[in-house]
């Protein structure tokens, strides 16, 4: 037997048994969320070591109190609300930013970049501290526009840089046909950017989308409500309140987990592109 | 003619400055305001319940703030501590990753599925799968702990984030192993190898298949291959992941903070900022021990401009 097929067996074996360990390391955590959020709290005490489920007696239990009696559906909402309204303004200001930084000349230019760097490599534990401080000094902290605008701030550099990458990749004469038929600037944006952009606004979008629904730090800071409260802060008051809740926090790890995961599932493509491009803080 | 140019120029940056305005304004007001700012409060006597006073604006500087973070006896334990996580954690996030990236490389049946699953870690929220994790591994009703226990390979459940050492009993002797530490460290290797894997499985796809090719016909088996070719062509990608993680660990807090909670020797710098301002309410020594970590951020930062610079030269 050649050293090229000798060892060319050795690496099959190896890829296979890999993939196998791979696959199991990260499919087990969110298998083991799902199947112990349908068990019930008996079941968990008694036989902690019982990967199974049985199928036919799914216990629902933990999901209606955690919706109901604990108040997830209100946490839901503003998780949604954070997310989608961080979404609007970081794409609908980025976009604007992005364009002026591509297309329009103006001084100062070169600062661009070495600002988004900074930003993009400083913690958030250092960010928390100042801005805390402001904000419960001002009276505004317990906000939930608030929390949209730090994360606004937060992901606004990346949707920016992002954007500018992309519309680079632009042909400018496109632009200028449209100038030369009468549309001002503006109306270009509207009218010919936008549409020619859209992979890239979806990429922006779900990239900003997934950083605010996943923040945990400035919700768990900046909020003292619970009518506030999104998903992750939410969870971590629910584990820390409620004596033997591993089901519950289990529950409630499906919900906040299952929208990013149908997002990813959907639209990986765009969501990797924006991962790689944005490099996702974190 | 002239005259018009200059005007459009006149016209297109004061449009330009329209339209970054507001993504300016906010990223000023909410990023760059407060980081500056710090330094000023880690110059003050500041306490949680002096914020709603004028106190906050008075001078009266000190560097009694610097003085007590930096003879805090807990420092170096802390410093140590940090190392560790940062570089235990960068570099086997890395070391998984490229081994994902590896396994991934090549077409076979359902390798987009595989892909995206393990991405999976990356992408979910890191309340979850902390919590998941520490559910997991938990002494009393962790699913794992019970099934080593169960299979014999644990003679007893361990508290994996919450035991600071344990004994290893290896064959003629037994060594104390930092078990929180490293658990942590290996929750943060599950949790970012993706991102490593998608730099290195974009690097591997843009290695020209004439290299393996050429190599093949010259004789060099298919580990030649990989440690003469493919590790070669990584070396740049691998140096920028190591320097990404190495400075994003140092910022992580999260991850810590919900899994042992800086407990059982796993306080890094970041869960100390917090101690002093949000634990101890001294604001004026969490601002201190933030600037501490803005510092050792900003030399790696440094180091990073200039290595890009030069590759750039290159």
């Amino acid at each position: 037997m050649s050293r090229e097929i000798f060892e060319t067996q050795i690496i099959r074996v190896f890829r296979v048994g890999g993939l196998v360990v791979f696959f199991a390391a990260a499919a087990f955590p969110f298998y083991w969320m799902i199947v112990s959020s349908f068990k019930p709290l008996e079941e968990l005490l008694l036989h902690p070591e019982n990967l199974g489920l049985d199928l036919r007696s799914l216990d629902f239990t933990s999901y209606r109190q955690v919706l109901l009696k604990h108040g997830f559906f209100r946490y839901i909402a503003n998780s949604l609300y954070v997310s989608l309204m961080t979404v609007a303004v970081s794409v609908s200001l980025g976009t604007l930013g992005g364009y002026a930084v591509t297309r329009l000349r103006f001084p100062g230019k070169g600062i661009f970049s070495a600002g988004v760097l900074l930003v993009y490599m400083l913690p958030a534990i250092v960010l928390v501290v100042p801005l805390y401080v402001i904000f419960t000094h001002l009276g505004l902290r317990d906000s939930l526009h608030v929390l949209v605008l730090v994360y606004v701030a937060q992901t606004l550099p990346v949707s920016v840089y992002m954007l500018k990458n992309h519309f680079q990749a632009l042909p400018p004469e496109i632009e200028y046909a449209g100038m030369v038929d009468g549309c001002s600037r503006a109306g270009v944006i509207w009218r010919v950017v936008i549409p020619l952009s859209a992979p890239a606004l979806a990429s922006v979008a779900l990239y900003t989308f997934m950083i605010a629904w996943n923040e945990f730090l400035f919700a768990f800071m900046f909020l003292d409500t619970p009518d506030k409260f999104t998903l992750s802060r939410g969870i971590v008051q629910l584990a820390g309140s409620v004596h033997l809740s591993k089901q519950l926090v289990m529950a409630a790890s499906v919900v906040v987990t299952v929208p990013v995961l149908i997002l990813f599932l959907f639209f990986e493509r765009q969501l990797v592109r924006g991962l790689t491009a944005g490099a996702l803080k974190g | 003619m002239d005259m018009g140019l200059k005007t459009l120029q006149e016209r297109e940056s004061r449009l330009a400055l329209y339209m970054l305005a507001p993504a300016l304004v906010i990223v000023l007001l909410l990023v760059f305001f407060p980081t500056a700012w710090n330094i000023w409060l880690s110059l003050k006597p500041v306490s949680l319940e002096g914020l709603r006073g004028e106190g906050l604006w008075n001078a009266g500087l000190t560097l009694r703030n610097y003085q007590k973070v930096l003879s805090d006896p807990e420092l170096p334990g802390v410093a140590a501590t940090t190392l560790a996580y940062t570089v235990g954690g960068s570099l086997f996030s890395i070391l998984l990753g490229l081994t994902a990236a590896l396994l991934v490389h090549k077409e076979f049946p359902g390798r987009a599925f595989i892909r995206g699953l393990l991405i999976s870690p990356y992408i979910a929220p890191i309340v979850a799968v902390a919590f998941t994790w520490s559910f997991i591994l938990d002494p009393q009703l962790g699913c794992l702990n019970w099934l080593g226990v169960k299979t014999g390979v644990l003679d007893q459940p361990v508290a994996f984030f919450s035991a600071r050492w344990i004994q290893v009993r290896l064959p003629g002797f037994t060594m104390p192993i930092p078990l929180a530490l490293l658990s942590v460290i290996f929750f943060e290797g599950w949790r970012y190898f993706p991102f490593a894997l998608l730099f290195i499985l974009a690097r591997l796809q843009a290695i020209p298949e004439d290299l393996y090719r050429a190599a093949a016909v010259d004789g060099a088996g298919p580990f030649q291959r990989f440690f003469h070719i493919t590790l070669p062509q990584l070396r740049s990608v691998l140096a920028t992941l190591f320097l990404f993680r190495f400075i994003w660990t140092l910022n992580k807090f999260d991850d810590i903070f919900l899994l042992t909670g800086g407990e059982a020797g796993t306080r890094v710098l970041t869960l100390k900022v917090y101690d002093y301002a949000f634990g101890a309410f001294d604001i004026g020594a969490g601002s201190a021990a933030a600037m501490l970590l803005f510092f050792i951020l900003g030399i790696f930062m440094a180091g990073y401009l200039r290595w890009v610079t030069r590759q750039e030269v290159r």
